[in-house]
């Protein structure tokens, strides 16, 4: 257990969602399911955020915003798509200003289910999005990783 | 029951800038603009109310003709006329605020003109 | 005379929940015009008119917005109601008119948290939020979502409350007035929010008039519109009065919507009290043909679904025309000459709805 995983940032962006999983996402911080409880914050900057929360599908005039908090993120970082159109588009599918899921743009770490995803449902992929921090941590800091990279990974 | 009545006048491109001047001295808010392909026409509707009173003009005029601009009237006509452009492509004539095509940015110009979908089917055989 | 510098504000900013962008012209730090761009989240939903039946197309209507979604399911459901000459029972009118309020009262809480947030206020936002629970629990017992309810339908509501729940419903209203009148306390009298908002952001009675402003954004500029007025669903016999302000400012509009949410409790009793017995809906036969502008009010403002149908299973056109749309220009003419600290409360007091906007 390290303090990252004690104390999780989490940054969301709406993609194009319709604001049901926002909402959700947002409920989430409030005192009926508190998340703060766990250490989890909620931050407006991606270069202090762990976890991006993306809600909604990817559409054409978003793609680079996603993909530039997305890098702005410091290693190592978890992607949580929260709700059916971050997943695959869902109810939207099939319209001409979608492009799908989020991982057609970034790679996807969990998904969450639903329409809209439940405040539940959306803790759950948070904490679940915990242990792969952790691993991808260990991995980063690991003797061989390091030789790669030639860089010092986060104690 | 019908909740209200909307009456409906359909006319010509050259009595828009007239028809819409007197509804604006009557006091008369802009609801809304929209347009609707029909064929290969288009209808654009110009909503107006004034206590509880819905009124609505109608142009009905093809593909590639030019409308003048009602935003010298009511200067937030530009909202609905930029979206007119960038949807369906109508040409607009002396908008107030000009985004040049760039108040919607879509993955296809003009996408309402002729709807394209993405490839997947229904979810469900019927 | 000092330069012009241009701000970017958006489209991820810590204040908005969603992205929309403003480019401020400023001199100093005195905003002097501002050009907004959208389209983030713009997925063309319209278009798949082409693609649902008018019966399946509800749910696509729903989730123009997750926030007043019952009420955009509502407003497609009775456009194509009028259009087939379709007439619903009483009942289902009522049970409407009851989620309809109960949706406002979440929406309402949520920008009032969301507002206090954008000012730094984190305590009354979570406040706000805890006591938006209360509602989000009725509604979910009710029918079955807390966002996304999906109990409308053409020709009628998919689920009836029961009377005893109607009951409860009702008496529990009491303990969450009560917490509610605290909270409004806060909003309306506490120095530091006073100072925040008095003044900020004015839109005049004519500005807001000519540019079409609608919702608590005209009511706060002292104009009276409220389209529950026209008596759709079971408004016209319901009694009330819309909430208007004179000032035009944040406060006012603040204002505007914590008369409202007791306005929105009353109208629960009433409608709870007066229920009719019966049916909760109705069969569909044949197609629409024929078109309506279907007009109701949103949590923030007047809504318009414009809908037309051939006479096929598929419509010709949704047009769904929300009142954020329509407050954009009002946003312009308030953002102009204020300062640079105050532009997140003004741009979250017209109570912007993205994901509505731009569909």
């Amino acid at each position: 257990m390290t303090y990252l995983k004690r104390s999780p940032w989490i940054i969301h962006y709406d993609a194009s969602s319709c604001n049901g999983c926002d909402i959700e996402v947002l409920a989430c911080l409030t005192p009926m399911y508190d998340v703060e409880r766990f250490g989890i914050v909620n931050t407006g900057n991606p270069k202090h955020a762990d976890i991006f929360v993306v809600t909604g599908s990817i559409n054409e005039q978003n793609r680079e915003v996603v993909k530039n908090i997305y890098e702005q993120m410091p290693d190592p970082k978890v992607v949580v798509a929260v709700g059916i159109c971050a997943a695959s588009g869902g109810v939207f599918r099939e319209c001409y200003n979608v492009s799908g899921g989020i991982d057609k743009i970034i790679p996807v770490d969990v998904y969450v289910p639903g329409c809209a995803a439940r405040p539940e449902s959306i803790i759950d992929g948070i904490v679940k999005s915990l242990s792969i921090l952790e691993e991808k941590r260990t991995k980063m800091n690991s003797p061989a990783a390091k030789k790669d990279t030639q860089s010092g990974g986060i104690q | 029951m019908k909740i209200e009545e909307q009456p409906t006048t359909v006319i010509a491109v050259a009595h828009l800038i007239g028809r819409v001047e007197q509804f604006r001295k009557g006091g008369f808010r802009l609801v809304q603009m929209n347009a609707t392909q029909v064929g290969d026409e288009f209808e654009i509707n110009y909503s107006f109310e004034k206590d509880y009173r819905f009124e609505n003009l109608r142009l009905i005029i093809p593909a590639e003709t030019e409308v003048p601009s009602i935003s010298g009237m009511y200067w937030g006509a530009f909202v609905y006329e930029n979206e007119m452009h960038d949807l369906f492509g109508i040409a607009v004539k002396g908008m107030n605020i000009d985004f040049n095509g760039n108040f919607i940015r879509t993955k296809v110009r003009y996408p309402f003109r002729n709807p394209t979908f993405q490839g997947e089917g229904p979810c469900q055989r019927k | 005379m000092s330069k012009k510098i241009v701000v970017p504000f958006g489209p991820q900013h810590p204040v908005l929940p969603e992205p929309i962008h403003l480019d401020l012209v400023l001199e100093d730090e005195t905003v002097i015009d501002v050009v907004p761009s959208i389209g983030y989240i713009h997925r063309g939903l319209e278009t798949l008119v082409a693609k649902r039946e008018f019966t399946e197309y509800v749910y696509v209507a729903e989730r123009t917005c997750g926030i007043c979604s019952f009420i955009h399911g509502m407003t497609y459901c009775q456009g194509v109601e009028q259009i087939m000459d379709l007439e619903i029972p009483a009942r289902a009118h009522y049970l409407r008119t009851i989620w309809s309020e109960y949706s406002r009262l979440h929406s309402h809480l949520l920008w009032l948290g969301l507002f206090a947030d954008a000012m730094g206020f984190e305590n009354l936002f979570m406040n706000s939020w805890r006591l938006r629970e209360f509602v989000l629990d009725v509604l979910e017992e009710t029918t079955g979502g807390r966002v996304i309810q999906g109990s409308c339908k053409v020709g009628g509501v998919r689920r009836d409350i029961s009377d005893e729940k109607l009951a409860a419903m009702a008496g529990d209203l009491k303990s969450f007035e009560t917490e509610l009148s605290d909270l409004s306390e806060v909003f309306l009298h506490d120095d530091s929010l006073k100072s925040r908002l008095v003044g900020v952001g004015t839109l005049s009675r004519t500005d807001a008039y000519d540019l079409g402003a609608a919702g608590p954004v005209a009511r706060g500029s002292g104009v009276a519109i409220d389209l529950r007025k026209t008596g759709y669903a079971a408004y016209r016999e319901l009694r009330f009065e819309p909430a208007t302000e004179s000032a035009g400012d944040c406060y006012a509009r603040c204002a505007v919507r914590i008369r409202e949410l007791f306005s929105s409790i009353d109208l629960i009793r009433q409608a709870v009290e007066t229920m009719p017995e019966g049916e909760i809906e109705v069969k569909v036969k044949g197609m629409p043909d024929g078109e309506y502008f279907s007009r109701s009010e949103q949590p923030r403002g007047e809504l318009v679904h414009y809908l037309k149908g051939n006479g096929t299973k598929h419509l010709v056109r949704s047009r769904i025309r929300t009142p954020t749309l329509t407050n954009v220009p009002s946003l312009v003419k308030m953002l102009q000459g204020c300062e640079l600290a105050d532009v997140p409360v003004i741009v979250l007091s017209i109570d912007p709805c993205i994901g509505c906007m731009e569909r």
